[in-house]
């Protein structure tokens, strides 16, 4: 979900996805997305042949970004978000 | 088609996480060749869902998380590759669990990988995937000196040959 990050952080192999949080293979139930996905991961695993090899998969979320935007948020704010919040008011 | 990384992120967190580059003296390329044939390898899924077995294993310590933000808990939990989701619960402050809840195959897609590997495709899957949960503090002190080295030594017994780490 954030393969820039994954980059900095040096990892390997990288498998880039446009999803919201929470959701790294797909939408829930919708197995043709999630298989796509794992199946990625997978032929990048066995077959990359050097450091930070990465493959964006071009798959769009069904969902109006305004609408995944807040559907991944949790219910209420987090401690840390909370607390950072709380230092800015 | 390149992913924007920050699409589903609220603006104001972009800094936090937009070119602050490698940790301090981890710069260096993390490389291991895939040697075997992806039909005969063994495949271990991680995820940072915060996923753990609701009957028998504690979730992760979320009050202690309340009382000091700062601070995530740097546990582990083996989640069985045959796990029924609604035996699984989820634990995490920072992201909506709904639809974990409906489908833990979005986060750990056990029952995904052992059809692939049914097809052939992959070789085996893990007897035992690994939840963590993805909020960490940002030394990450226990994951060097505990959680990684623990999970590392786990997949290892199994002897799994390649691990699919899925950020929550």
């Amino acid at each position: 979900m954030m393969p820039a990050l994954a980059e900095e952080r040096r990892a390997p192999r990288i498998v880039g996805v446009e999803f919201p949080f929470g959701h790294a293979f797909g939408m829930p139930h919708d197995t043709a997305m999630q298989r796509r996905v794992l199946e990625v991961a997978l032929r990048l695993l066995a077959g990359a042949g050097s450091f930070g090899t990465r493959v964006d998969l071009d798959l769009e979320w069904p969902v109006p970004l305004r609408e995944a935007y807040r559907a991944w948020q949790p219910k209420e704010p987090s401690p840390i978000v909370k607390k950072l919040l709380e230092s800015t008011s | 088609m390149i992913v924007d990384s920050y699409r589903f992120l609220p603006r104001s967190f972009r800094p936090f996480y937009e070119g602050r580059g490698p940790f301090p003296g981890e710069a260096d390329p993390v490389w291991a060749p895939f040697e075997k044939r992806l039909a005969s390898a063994k495949i271990a899924l991680l995820t940072s869902a915060g996923f753990h077995l609701k009957s028998s294993q504690a979730a992760f310590d979320l009050e202690r998380e309340r009382a000091r933000p700062e601070w995530g808990d740097p546990s582990w939990r083996a989640i069985p590759s045959g796990t029924k989701p609604g035996k699984i619960g989820v634990a995490h402050l920072h992201i909506n669990d709904e639809d974990l809840l409906a489908d833990p195959e979005i986060a750990l897609p056990a029952r995904l990988l052992q059809q692939l590997v049914e097809e052939g495709v992959a070789g085996a899957a893990a007897e035992n995937h690994v939840a963590v949960m993805g909020y960490q503090d940002r030394g990450l002190k226990d994951w060097r000196e505990t959680t990684a080295p623990q999970i590392a030594a786990f997949l290892r017994q199994q002897g799994v040959d390649g691990l699919v780490l899925a950020p929550a």
